[in-house]
């Protein structure tokens, strides 16, 4: 029962700190942005002066192709920047401050305290992506055409899990260290490990990025399923709590 | 109320709390006294759970720390040297928060709420946010949410020590509207405060309980008569201070600024030598005076005493 009200808690936070603000206004900027993106660019391209003669002609007409393309791409890196920033400090921050302390001579247990900051960031981004999805599909519809809903569904479900992969990682290292500082640096760090070894071939398979591929081939319409890196982002997202829990147990506030 | 038996805490080397053993009663106001970096901080940190011990238990409101320590929260209320809030919140929005975590249904809320901003006289800035508090402020609303769940124990960690005199004088008088209601521990080294509010004293030092006794009975027991001499004549007192220290009727002396503070073994030697051997120095006292005796010279004999 006490989740609710340490979620609620939470959540009311995310709202008057202006962090769930924040992630929505920078997520709906870019959902919009990309498919306006992905229109203008051959406009813009083509009216650089002295420009070679034929290229113009040779620049393709914008497809919702392109407009896709733009939004994964916009959404895979801001979307994980943001999941870094606004969840790095949310258990290190605490401890730094003493208000965990302070808050666990309370009945609120280890578990609770970490939970209820994840699923406050989950719904956070899940928040934020959806109202730039809608934004995203509306501008596509006005622009080019109408996406099929339930790839783009689909899409924005696999980012999303990519999200909280990093979500749950920055919570963890968040809870190693004391300071702010220190897990930005951790968490950072983490980023660098996950999108480098993410990047190899054959190992990448596994690794939460593939879902960005995915997403974007079930909207170009053949899917390349990567239930591998799937189950391995859901994986790394419930190690990761549970990893962090169990280093708040162990930790003296 | 509270039992800790054989509680021992190791940091690396550093042994900060050494076998503590110690009993609060029922309805005490008990003033865990010590000097800077003795273990008392680090005793109620096990005491709420937010440190473990090394060895040893401890039990409050009959439940076991170590066994139990989740439902620990439910029995006592915490208020720390520093206490830190959401500064977002306003200090009702927090103590509903504490209240909501304690199970306390919406109407006792909002009376408790109510009841408790009136306590602390903190009712006209209820609607603030805590961002914009003093430490007096922060201190006195730390103090409401220990309380918000009517705790049979209170654990206080100096609660006074960084406040000025007005701060220090509130929070001091809500401690004493407490007795009675429930059972307190409040660490701290300002010797004035536990004789203002506490009626049970615990001296620890280097980690150890050096004793734990009912206030006056500590008085009657450890304290040694004292005289305090006030001269502006400093060289004059200077030699005298060096001549009485050889008596064995002196068991020690300080010179403290323009005051000689003169602790004695025996008061009728004292009473008849004292003033008369700083005459025949030709000292010309401002002010001679036997001392009502304090908790201040009680800790200073036992602490300097262990640390022989």
């Amino acid at each position: 029962m006490n989740f609710l009200h340490v979620f609620s808690k939470e959540m009311t936070e995310q709202w008057r700190t202006y962090r769930l603000l924040i992630v929505a206004a920078v997520m709906v900027v870019f959902g919009l942005a990309s498919p306006l993106l992905a229109k203008l660019t051959p406009d813009l391209l083509k009216s650089i002066p002295g420009l070679p003669p034929g290229l113009a002609d040779a620049i393709p007409v914008p497809t919702i192709t392109d407009a896709v393309i733009q939004y994964v791409k916009n959404m895979s890196q801001f979307g994980i920047l943001l999941a870094l920033l606004v969840s790095m400090g949310s258990v290190a921050q605490e401890k730094e401050r003493g208000t965990a302390a302070m808050m666990l001579t309370h009945p609120v247990s280890r578990l609770n305290f970490l939970l209820s900051k994840f699923f406050a960031l989950a719904l956070t981004f899940l928040l934020s992506l959806g109202i730039a999805a809608l934004g995203c599909w509306y501008y596509t519809l006005l622009l080019f055409k109408a996406m099929p809903w339930d790839s783009f569904l689909a899409l924005n479900g696999l980012m999303l899990v990519v999200f909280l992969v990093y979500v749950a990682v920055s919570i963890l290292c968040s809870t190693i260290v004391r300071s702010q500082g220190a897990a930005a640096g951790l968490a950072f760090g983490a980023l660098v490990v996950i999108a480098g070894v993410g990047s190899l071939p054959r190992i990448g398979e596994y690794f939460p990025g593939q879902l960005f591929n995915w997403g974007t081939t079930l909207m170009l319409g053949n899917p390349a399923a990567a239930w591998p890196a799937f189950w391995v982002s859901i994986g790394v997202i419930v190690v990761a709590l549970l990893g962090a829990w169990q280093i708040l147990n162990r930790q003296e506030l | 109320m509270i039992q800790i038996e054989n509680l021992t805490k190791q940091y690396g080397a550093v042994r900060a709390i050494d076998n503590l053993t110690m009993t609060v009663e029922p309805g005490s106001i008990f003033g865990f006294l010590g000097p800077n970096g003795a273990g008392k901080t680090t005793t109620l940190r096990i005491l709420t759970g937010l440190a473990k011990p090394t060895s040893g238990s401890a039990q409050i409101a009959g439940v076991n720390l170590s066994a139990d320590a989740r439902n620990l929260t439910r029995h006592i209320g915490f208020l720390p040297e520093e206490p830190v809030f959401y500064t977002w919140m306003t200090p009702s929005e927090f103590l509903d928060y504490i209240g909501r975590l304690h199970g306390l249904s919406v109407s006792d809320r909002t009376a408790r709420v109510k009841e408790l901003l009136q306590l602390v006289n903190l009712t006209e800035a209820g609607k603030r946010r805590i961002g914009g508090f003093s430490r007096g402020m922060r201190q006195r609303l730390g103090l409401a949410a220990a309380l918000v769940h009517r705790p049979e124990v209170l654990l206080l960690d100096e609660p006074v020590s960084a406040l000025d005199p007005a701060g220090r004088k509130d929070v001091l008088e809500l401690i004493e509207q407490l007795s009675g209601q429930c059972t307190i521990l409040m660490s701290t080294h300002i010797l004035a405060d536990v004789e203002r509010v506490c009626n049970m004293v615990g001296i620890i030092t280097r980690g150890r309980l050096i004793v734990q006794s009912p206030r006056e009975e500590l008085l009657n027991r450890y304290v040694q008569p004292v005289f305090e001499l006030d001269s502006d004549d400093l060289p004059s007192m200077q030699r005298w201070v060096e001549l009485i220290k050889k008596e064995t009727w002196i068991a020690s002396v300080n010179i403290n600024g323009t005051t000689t503070r003169i602790v004695v073994n025996d008061l009728t030697q004292a009473r008849k030598d004292l003033l008369a051997s700083a005459v025949s120095q030709r000292i010309v006292p401002r002010r001679y005076e036997e001392m009502r005796p304090s908790l201040e010279d009680v800790f200073l004999q036992l602490v300097e005493k262990e640390s022989v």
